[in-house]
C-alpha cells in the first residue's frame, strides 16, 4: 500500500504491507536505524518519535496510518558533527551506559521539554489548573514511557534539567 | 499479526458501511495494535477513522463539555476548561499510561480498549471474552487485578480506564 511519509524534512514513498508498523518502516524499509525495538508492545519507549511535532511510540502505529505526516526521528534531531542541545548533555551528563535506550530518551526528552513550555501539566504537578515548573519530580514523571534498563536515570534527569535551563 | 485489509474512512456514515461484518475501527491504535500483534484480535478490515472531524472540545448550552471522540488523551487532559472546572478528568487522564501514549490514544478508544485480564491475554488460557464458552481461567488464577463485585461465573474481568472513572464520577454520557 502506498504510503507518503516526510521523514526529517525529506518525503519518502514507501509501498509497504498495511501490517507494517511505522518503526519497521523505519528500520527495515529507509535504513533509519537510530529508532529502536525494544519491547514492542508501546511499553520501554525505546522507538520514540516524534510525529506532527507529538511524541509517539513507533511500535504501537501502522505506517499506512500516518500518510502525509511530518515524522522527526533521532537521525533528524542531531549528527555527531551537530548535536543537539539535548544530545550534547546526554554526553556531558553521560546519560547512558549500553545507549540502546538512547535515541527514544532524546526524542521523547525533545518533545516533553515542548510540552512544557505549552504549559501542559503533569501527574505530578500541584496545581494543574497552572503551569508547572521543571522540578526532577516533573522530569522524571514525564519521562516515565522510556525506560534504561541499564538504569542510568540519574543522569538521564541531570542531562536533560541542563538542557533545559540552557534553552530557557 | 494477520493479515487485514486496510481502509481509510473518509465520514462516519462510510466508516459505519466499510465496518460491516469482521472490521475494527482504528484510531490511536495503542491497545487494538498490541492486541493485533499478539492476536488476541485479528481483525479482517481495519477502517481508519483518524481523518474524520471528531477530535473537537466545544461548550455545550447547560454549561458542559462535548468530548469528539477522537480527541485525544493529552488533549482532554491538558484542556484548559477541564483543568479548571473537571481537574478530576484531567488527573485520572494524567495518572494514565505515558507521555508518548497519552498523545495517540483517543478518547472514544480509551472508553472502547480491552480488559487488561491476563487471561484474555493469554490464547493458550480459556476465556469467554475472547472466546465464548471456553470458560473462564481467571476464576481460579492470578486475579488480583480483577473485580471482586458485579462479577459473573463466566468472567470477572475489569475496565481498565482510569477516564472512564472519573467520567462516571462526573455523571458523563455517551452521545451520538
Amino acid at each position: 500500500m502506498e504510503t507518503n511519509l516526510e521523514i526529517n524534512g525529506t518525503r519518502h514513498r514507501l509501498d509497504i504491507d498495511p501490517r507494517t508498523t511505522l518503526l519497521d518502516a523505519l528500520r527495515h524499509h529507509l535504513g533509519l536505524t537510530g529508532s529502536k525495538k525494544g519491547c514492542d508492545h508501546g511499553q520501554c519507549g525505546a522507538c520514540t518519535v516524534i510525529v506532527n511535532g507529538r511524541r509517539i511510540n513507533s511500535c504501537l502505529t501502522l505506517a499506512c496510518m500516518h500518510d502525509g505526516d511530518e515524522v522527526t526521528t533521532i537521525e533528524g534531531i542531531g549528527q555527531p558533527d551537530n548535536l543537539s542541545a539535548l544530545q550534547a548533555a546526554f554526553v556531558q551528563e553521560d546519560g547512558f551506559q549500553c545507549g540502546y535506550c538512547t535515541p527514544g530518551q532524546i526524542c521523547s526528552a525533545t518533545a516533553m521539554l515542548e510540552e512544557v513550555r505549552n504549559g501542559w501539566p503533569s501527574h505530578v504537578t500541584d496545581d494543574i489548573a497552572s503551569g508547572a515548573e521543571l522540578t526532577d519530580a516533573e522530569i522524571s514523571e514525564r519521562m516515565s514511557g522510556n525506560l534504561c534498563r541499564c538504569a542510568a536515570y540519574p543522569n538521564i534527569v541531570e542531562a536533560i534539567r541542563k538542557a533545559a535551563e540552557k534553552s530557557a | 499479526m494477520r493479515a487485514f485489509d486496510y481502509v481509510r474512512a473518509d465520514s462516519a456514515e462510510g466508516a459505519v458501511r466499510d465496518a460491516a461484518g469482521g472490521a475494527a475501527f482504528i484510531a490511536g491504535g495503542t491497545n487494538l495494535i498490541d492486541l493485533m500483534k499478539l492476536e488476541v484480535m485479528s481483525p479482517e478490515t481495519l477502517v481508519d477513522i483518524n481523518r474524520l472531524a471528531m477530535n473537537g472540545i466545544e461548550d455545550t448550552a447547560d454549561g458542559g463539555l462535548r468530548i469528539g471522540a477522537l480527541v485525544t488523551n493529552s488533549d482532554l487532559a491538558n484542556d484548559s476548561r477541564v483543568r479548571r472546572n473537571w481537574p478530576v478528568l484531567s488527573r485520572a487522564l494524567l495518572a494514565g499510561a505515558s507521555g508518548q501514549l497519552r498523545n495517540k490514544a483517543t478518547t472514544g478508544g480509551n472508553l472502547l480498549q480491552r480488559t487488561r485480564c491476563l487471561y484474555f491475554y493469554d490464547r493458550a488460557s480459556a476465556c469467554n471474552k475472547r472466546e465464548p464458552g471456553t470458560g473462564c481461567a481467571a476464576q481460579e488464577g492470578f486475579n488480583r487485578i480483577l473485580a471482586v463485585l458485579g462479577t459473573s461465573e463466566h468472567c470477572i474481568a475489569t475496565h481498565p480506564s482510569d477516564m472512564a472513572v472519573a467520567m462516571r464520577a462526573l455523571g458523563a454520557e455517551g452521545r451520538r
